[in-house]
């Protein structure tokens, strides 16, 4: 018997676990897959935690009620990686492996920045990229009398990287509604040269920001907080004060992959960006955040990215060439506040423009402008990931690879 | 778009950002600077080495990358190119600009 193993039973790690466990043939091939947390939390959640719109209940479950019969569950910490002898080095037994799919994602460092993780973290400087810290962000934000509201990203890559910017958007809405926007300044800080960096987002979309009077500050580059002065420095000196400071820390690759040696300075480990297999070595292939492909850190990007590893894995075993077929394909709603959002479709190549999805002149899905409709699209996908994402169902009408039908696409 | 820098022509985006790295040479590292008010010296050039292995492997800029690498510290980076020193050091690297998805 030959082993596979996954690291990590996060969305990654799970939908590889449903989508292998039917294409790998059982007489040959154990799947086993390792992770030391109980619960699976759909973090796309996180965002609405905060502003009461979602519960607890509605964004964590049991992760193994989501691993497949015939895949063995592994609850332990994984302490290394031992790429040279093909084994994983668990809490307290080490396991050997033929092929290996890591996916232990990225996290959020706030110690990396001076002043940050300090004694001010979660009373007034808060992320909402943890389950912890966006909740501690909404019974902040409960009773919150208003302030200077400052919504920061320390540097990129970041999970997710525009849901800063829909967080701005959702707290314009939730003060108004509390009838205290006046109350509230909000400030959106980037280390980029703006809220939107995209040319044809950047004109069709930064209405969206004047309409909401969020002041922009950019190519801020955070030096350090000065938690006892409530302001953020940069390194030029700049500074920008807060009373309520709502920050999205350097994010890292899992510990394991500095243990293993494995990451660059990110603890990201370097991989093809188009056939995910890991550059140093041929049996290993990484998925979704924990790589280091130049396309978006978002679970949209793992689900397709798994429809090509799921071929590629299958090419292997077999001795076949690999396919390189992944193009960084992007799909994500993104909130724009009162009851509307956007849809972005993308890849490595095309950036985001406007048209119709998935259907071309059809819709009913609009690109890169906000309707109503998108929103409940973006509620609907919460059923969509329970219910079908991470269980490797295919989402009708939505293929891996980009197309460009039905986008307005000019040369 | 197509522009003329040191009398070459080369595609550009709506920002000036060069669309393809094999089309850039030191003479349109100089034309860019200048339209950047940027005047290159050793430094700058040392700074323009580091971007352009960095985006050849495909990792992303960041002002971390530029702490760890040893190549120049952040004080003299910011004085080198005053004012987003990551979009105006790439824009004459010949690299697009640190973006995010929209």
């Amino acid at each position: 018997m030959k082993n596979l193993i996954i690291l990590g039973a996060g969305t990654s790690g799970t939908m590889m676990a449903n989508h292998l466990v039917s294409k790998l043939p059982k007489q040959e091939w154990n799947i086993t897959i390792v992770d030391q947390y109980k619960t699976h939390y759909y973090q796309p959640g996180f965002l609405f935690l905060p502003f009461d719109i979602y519960k607890e209940q509605d964004v964590k479950k049991e992760g193994k009620k989501f691993i497949p019969k015939g895949v063995n569950y592994i609850q332990k910490k994984i302490e290394k990686i031992l790429p040279k002898e093909n084994k994983v080095q668990l809490e307290n037994e080490t396991i050997p492996y033929d092929l290996l799919i890591v996916a232990t994602g990225s996290k959020i460092a706030p110690q990396e920045t001076e002043g940050m993780n300090g004694p001010n973290w979660h009373k007034n400087i808060f992320d909402f990229y943890t389950y912890e810290g966006s909740l501690a962000l909404r019974n902040k934000l409960r009773d919150w009398k208003g302030g200077k509201l400052v919504i920061h990203i320390t540097e990129m890559p970041i999970k997710c990287p525009v849901a800063p910017l829909e967080f701005a958007f959702l707290a314009d809405t939730y003060f108004r509604k509390k009838g205290m926007r006046d109350k509230v300044d909000i400030t959106y800080v980037t280390p980029l040269s703006g809220a939107f960096t995209k040319p044809k987002a950047t004109a069709a979309l930064h209405y969206l920001l004047e309409e909401k009077g969020i002041k922009e500050v950019i190519d801020f580059n955070i030096d350090r907080v000065d938690y006892e002065n409530n302001k953020i420095i940069d390194y030029a000196d700049t500074e920008v004060e807060y009373d309520l400071l709502v920050t999205t820390p350097t994010n890292m690759g899992d510990d394991l992959i500095k243990r293993s040696e494995m990451g660059d300075q990110l603890n990201f480990i370097p991989t093809n960006k188009a056939t995910l297999q890991s550059l140093e070595n041929e049996n290993i292939f990484v998925i979704g955040d924990a790589s280091n492909i130049p396309a978006s850190k978002a679970g949209s990007v793992a689900h397709f990215e798994a429809e090509i590893l799921t071929e590629n894995i299958q090419n292997y075993i077999k001795g076949k060439e690999l396919k390189e077929e992944f193009d960084g394909h992007a799909n994500c709603f993104i909130e724009t506040g009162n009851g509307k959002a956007l849809l972005i479709d993308f890849n490595y190549e095309q950036e985001p423009v406007q048209g119709s999805f998935p259907f071309a002149a059809i819709g009913p899905l609009s690109l890169l402008k906000e309707s109503k409709l998108n929103h409940m699209g973006k509620l609907a996908f919460r059923w969509i990931y329970w219910n079908m994402l991470i269980k490797g169902i295919p989402i009708p009408f939505v293929t891996a690879k980009m197309t460009k039908k039905g986008k307005q696409i000019t040369i | 778009m197509e522009k003329m820098l040191a009398e070459k022509p080369v595609n550009v985006n709506e920002e000036g950002y060069l669309l393809e790295f094999a089309q850039w040479d030191k003479d349109i590292a100089n034309a860019i600077a200048v339209e950047e008010k940027v005047e290159l010296r050793d430094d700058h050039w040392k700074a323009i080495e580091w971007i352009q292995s960095e985006f050849k492997k495909d990792s992303p800029l960041s002002i971390r990358g530029i702490k760890n690498s040893g190549a120049l510290n952040i004080k003299e980076f910011y004085e080198l190119f005053p004012g987003g020193p990551l979009k105006k050091a790439s824009k004459i690297a010949g690299i697009p600009k640190p973006k995010s998805c929209i």
